[in-house]
């Protein structure tokens, strides 16, 4: 019964890391340690991200079409793939902060009132 | 399915950049390389995680399991010979015998013919159904007017013939196309040396040039590479050769004899030696072949004829008699060309995907019984975590290579045996030299191999798939096996194969009784101790080198030589007909049609327009024919010497012919005429008994017999009674008939016992191949139930020992068994005669005497099945009773 639990949870880790995975490369194309750090400060290291788990769902992106890579140089000349958001890829963020936005709302208004 | 976008390695390459680009920075905050590096890797996890589930993520997987199920299926099969022998030569048997089919059925009716654009080509048929009369021919002003209908890129009649080449060593009879000059063009194909006719050439009589085969270059001319500087003498004519035909070219012909075409010549079929201008009523050109134009469609093609057609027969009301509904259809050429084969090698094709089915029934039964065999196996697999869709995969995996092998192996035979399997195929089969395994025969073999393996490893598999966990452990602990399910499963299949069998055993059981009876039916002549010897009088061009232009000038030559043949060693009595005259002669079914053969008849008295058919089948004979072939007289007399061109024209007509136009009167003295305004007035004067001369299968085609002294022919028998040595008699023959006319070839010769047995060899092919798959069909069904019975009395081994431990007979344990397989045989009969009911119907065609439904062969059929089932199931049951109960309760 243990396995049924673990997938669950990885099941709402992976559709949250997706969303923030598409939210960090709205600033522009980012690679993969890139994306691990931006998100890591930007929730001023609230979460941390495994970054082995953040290739997979690079991969999984990449193959819905939302978002799109290439190799490139980075800032400090290192070779490193680059992710950027594709156009299916922000619509599809518009859908999720949406819906991310709804459902923490509901689960806040619930948490509150139990809290009050 | 194949091949992955991302590359295993471009992936590792991107996780190294990240690590290096942590490490760079975690550096960059003031830790060592080595304190970065390893903080690094600590917060990436695990790399050889993440690169694994990518992997899992991709179709490497796909391959990777199946290697490995392959390997693991070479594993076990080689742990079991005896099963992978019998499976793999179940499905070579199988595959083996539907390829060979299919190469036949590929290389005649589905390879387009071997001319360019083929589906442009069609062929011109002339019906007249008004009289009953098909194929009928059409006149030189009807070729001209489809000519120039537009609807043509060319049409040109053909007219197959005999001739006379003379001037090589031995006068030769060689086979002849008379066709239009644009003949070669129509079918687009150029000769391998020098040129084809100009197809733009209209002029009268023949032209003094022919197109000769590669075959007639190399037998008859050594290959010479001068020819077409030579003359070539053609019924005493002198032609120019100029051109030769590349090797392999065929024409599109009905018969074998058609297709092997030695000799072209040209003309425009007016002028002489034909009339300058043959009446529309003359339909002397037999067949013809056309090109539609490019883009025209066969059905738009048809009914602009019809429309041409409907005009001509208002404009020419006086040829066109309104009550013979002349009608012209054009044929696909492809047609024309196989359509004698079609029907038999569909059966063939039907009979052996029949076999193949049965053989996947076999070799699935064997398959569960292995899997519940491993059931513990595949419990094992699953509680490991194999899952559901990975079971059934590896046992696909498995099923599938089996028969490749088998698919394999099949095949290999069908390449080491092909010449020897050809030589099974009747003589004159169409396109012959176009079997062959092609591409498409191997894309065939590896097809059905797959779908094959797919076949038989379904069920098992799924049942593999559906094993309960713990019940299986549990069972296979226990040694007992197989659950109800898959016993059920079990008995379905046998029941399948027992139904597919029935259905072949009752088709290749009808085509035997109408074989049977085809060789049984009375004749009504004699073929015994008889030869026909065939010859051929030169029919030149012009009339003054006729030597033998009519009946007076040809009736002393026709004494002479029966008067020498009689003089030859055995004979005791000889007499001479024309070609129509041969009895069931098929080689020149063409001939017999055009120049002899249908006659169409006016009759004294009787205004034709509201008469029936009145086409009959027509021969000349001189007086002793129907005393050598052994036909009786009825009534009235046979023709005597006397009835020469001098008398008047007389004619002996058979029965059928007699009830046909004088249902009840007396036919003698009764007067018909050709049915052509410059014909004489033929008198009866004798009635023979029916024989079947024309056709087996048909009893009473009526006959017309005319005196050769009265009405010639240049295609000649001479029928030869007697003690003969068929060696040697033709030798002598020809020497006696070039001793007369030292021009003269022998054309062929053969008994009638051969012509007769020739006439069936099509029947005989379809027949014994039916037959062939039908046992087949009945050893893999036998066996098929053995395996079931066997396999339930072992599973019953302790309750058996119970029932003899608490005295049970041993005879009602025999029963018992017995009555199993024969249950299942029954039901499998049952569901086989209801399937052999429709097939039977749609081969209804084919047979001879009997009905579709013959009670005889559904009975025997049936009960022939049950009695194998009955032997099946004997021989376990037999174990079963011997079985000591002792040693059944502790089987346990």
């Amino acid at each position: 019964m243990s396995t049924q639990d673990a997938r669950e949870r990885l099941e709402l880790l992976q559709g949250t890391l997706d969303l923030l995975i598409l939210r960090t490369l709205i600033f522009g194309q980012q690679h993969g340690q890139g994306i691990a750090r931006a998100i890591q400060e930007t929730s001023e290291e609230e979460l941390l991200v495994e970054h082995g788990a953040l290739y997979p769902a690079l991969q999984r992106l990449e193959k819905r079409g939302w978002i799109s890579a290439k190799w490139g140089v980075s800032s400090n000349n290192r070779k490193a793939r680059f992710y950027s958001l594709t156009a299916a890829g922000r619509k599809q963020l518009v859908r999720e902060t949406n819906k991310w936005k709804r459902l923490s709302g509901a689960i806040a208004r619930i948490l509150g009132a139990e809290g009050a | 399915m194949f091949g992955r976008k991302r590359k295993v390695g471009d992936f590792s390459s991107e996780i190294e950049a990240h690590i290096e680009l942590e490490t760079e920075r975690l550096r960059e905050q003031g830790l060592s390389e080595e304190e970065a590096r390893a903080s690094a890797r600590r917060s990436f996890g695990n790399v050889l995680q993440a690169q694994e589930r990518f992997y899992e993520s991709g179709r490497w997987l796909w391959w990777e399991h199946f290697w490995q199920d392959l390997r693991y299926a070479l594993r076990t099969l080689r742990k079991s010979p005896g099963f992978t022998v019998v499976t793999v030569l179940t499905i070579a048997l199988g595959i083996g015998a539907t390829t060979t089919i299919f190469s036949v059925v590929d290389a005649t009716l589905l390879h387009p013919l071997p001319y360019a654009e083929p589906e442009q080509l069609v062929s011109v048929e002339d019906n007249l159904p008004g009289v009953g009369a098909q194929d009928v021919g059409m006149s030189q002003p009807e070729w001209q007017d489809l000519q120039r209908s537009g609807i043509f890129e060319y049409v040109s009649p053909t007219w197959f013939d005999e001739n006379n080449l003379t001037g090589s060593s031995q006068p030769a009879r060689v086979r002849i196309l008379l066709v239009a000059p644009n003949y070669f063009a129509l079918l687009e194909v150029k000769p391998q040396l020098g040129r084809a006719f100009n197809p733009e050439d209209q002029s009268p009589g023949l032209l003094e040039e022919v197109v000769i085969s590669d075959g007639l270059w190399k037998r008859v001319f050594g290959r010479d590479p001068h020819i077409l500087e030579k003359s070539v003498r053609l019924d005493t004519d002198l032609y120019r050769i100029v051109g030769v035909m590349p090797a392999g070219f065929d024409a599109p012909g009905r018969t074998a004899e058609e297709r092997n075409i030695e000799v072209w010549a040209a003309t425009s079929f007016y002028g002489t030696p034909l009339p300058d201008q043959p009446p529309r009523t003359w339909r002397f050109l037999p067949t013809a072949v056309a090109r539609l134009k490019t883009g025209l469609s066969a059905g738009e093609a048809q009914s602009r004829v019809d429309a041409l057609v409907a005009s001509l027969q208002k404009e020419f009301p006086g040829d066109y008699p309104l009550q013979s509904a002349w009608s012209v259809r054009l044929v696909p050429l492809q047609e024309r060309v196989v359509g004698n084969v079609r029907h038999s090698l569909l059966l063939l094709l039907g009979a052996v995907a029949l076999v193949l089915l049965i053989g996947c029934v076999n070799v699935a039964n064997l398959l569960l019984a292995r899997a519940s065999a491993r059931g513990r196996e595949m419990a094992l697999r699953q509680a490991l975590g194999a899952g559901r869709k990975r079971l059934i995969r590896q046992l696909l995996t498995e099923s599938v290579f089996l028969s490749m092998l088998g698919g394999m192996a099949g095949l290999l035979v069908l390449l080491c045996a092909k010449q020897s399997l050809l030589r099974l195929l009747p003589e004159g089969f169409p396109r012959l030299t176009d079997i062959s395994i092609s591409w498409s025969v191997l894309l065939f073999a590896l097809i059905s191999s797959l779908v094959t393996g797919a076949i038989f490893g379904l069920a098992p598999a799924l049942h593999a798939g559906r094993l309960d966990l713990t019940q299986a452990l549990k069972e296979a602990a226990r040694g007992a096996t197989g659950s109800g399910e898959q016993a059920r499963t079990r008995r379905m299949l046998v029941i399948t194969e027992f139904a597919l069998s029935v259905v072949l055993m009752i088709a290749a059981g009808l085509l035997l009784r109408s074989f049977w009876d085809l060789l049984n039916v009375r004749l009504g002549f004699n073929p015994q101790n008889v030869i026909a010897v065939r010859t051929r009088l030169p029919s030149p061009n012009f009339p003054k080198n006729d030597l033998y232009s009519n009946a007076a000038q040809e009736t002393p030559f026709l004494r002479e030589v029966l008067r020498r043949a009689r003089t030859l060693p055995g004979v005791q009595e000889a007499a001479i007909g024309d070609t129509a005259s041969i009895p069931l002669d098929q080689s020149l079914r063409e001939l017999k049609v055009i120049s002899e053969g249908q006659f169409f008849l006016t009759f004294e008295g009787r205004d034709i327009q509201e008469d029936q058919p009145a086409a009959v089948e027509r021969s000349s004979v001189t007086p002793n024919y129907f005393h050598v072939l052994g036909i009786p007289l009825l009534r009235g007399r046979l023709f005597g010497e006397s009835d020469d061109d001098k008398a008047p024209q007389v004619a002996v007509v058979n029965e059928a012919f007699a009830r046909t136009y004088w249902a009840n009167q007396d036919p003698l003295g009764r007067r018909f005429k050709r049915n052509r305004a410059d014909s004489a007035w033929i008198t009866i004067v004798g009635v023979i008994a029916n024989a079947r001369t024309e056709s087996l299968s048909q009893a009473d085609v009526p006959q017309v017999y005319l005196s050769l002294y009265q009405s010639a022919s240049r295609r000649l028998a001479i029928f030869l009674r007697g003690h003969l040595d068929a060696a040697a008699i033709p030798e002598r023959v020809r020497e006696q008939l070039q001793a007369v006319d030292p021009t003269l070839p022998l054309s062929g010769a053969q008994t009638l016992d051969e012509t007769v047995s020739a006439s069936l060899a099509e029947r005989r092919f379809s027949m014994e191949m039916v037959a062939l798959f039908a046992v087949t069909a009945l050893l893999l069904a036998g066996v098929g139930i053995y395996g079931v019975i066997s396999y339930m009395v072992g599973e019953r081994t302790h309750e058996i020992g119970i029932r003899m431990a608490l005295g049970a007979e041993s005879r009602s344990i025999l029963r018992m068994v017995l009555r199993q397989g024969v249950g299942l045989a029954l039901a499998g009969a049952v569901v086989g005669l209801i399937g052999a009911l429709i097939v039977s119907n749609l081969m209804s065609g084919l047979l001879y005497g009997v009905r579709p439904t013959d009670p005889l062969t559904f009975a025997g059929v049936a009960l022939l099945l049950i009695g194998v089932a009955m032997l099946a199931s004997y021989m376990p049951a037999r174990r079963a009773i011997r079985v000591d109960p002792m040693v059944a309760l502790r089987h346990e």
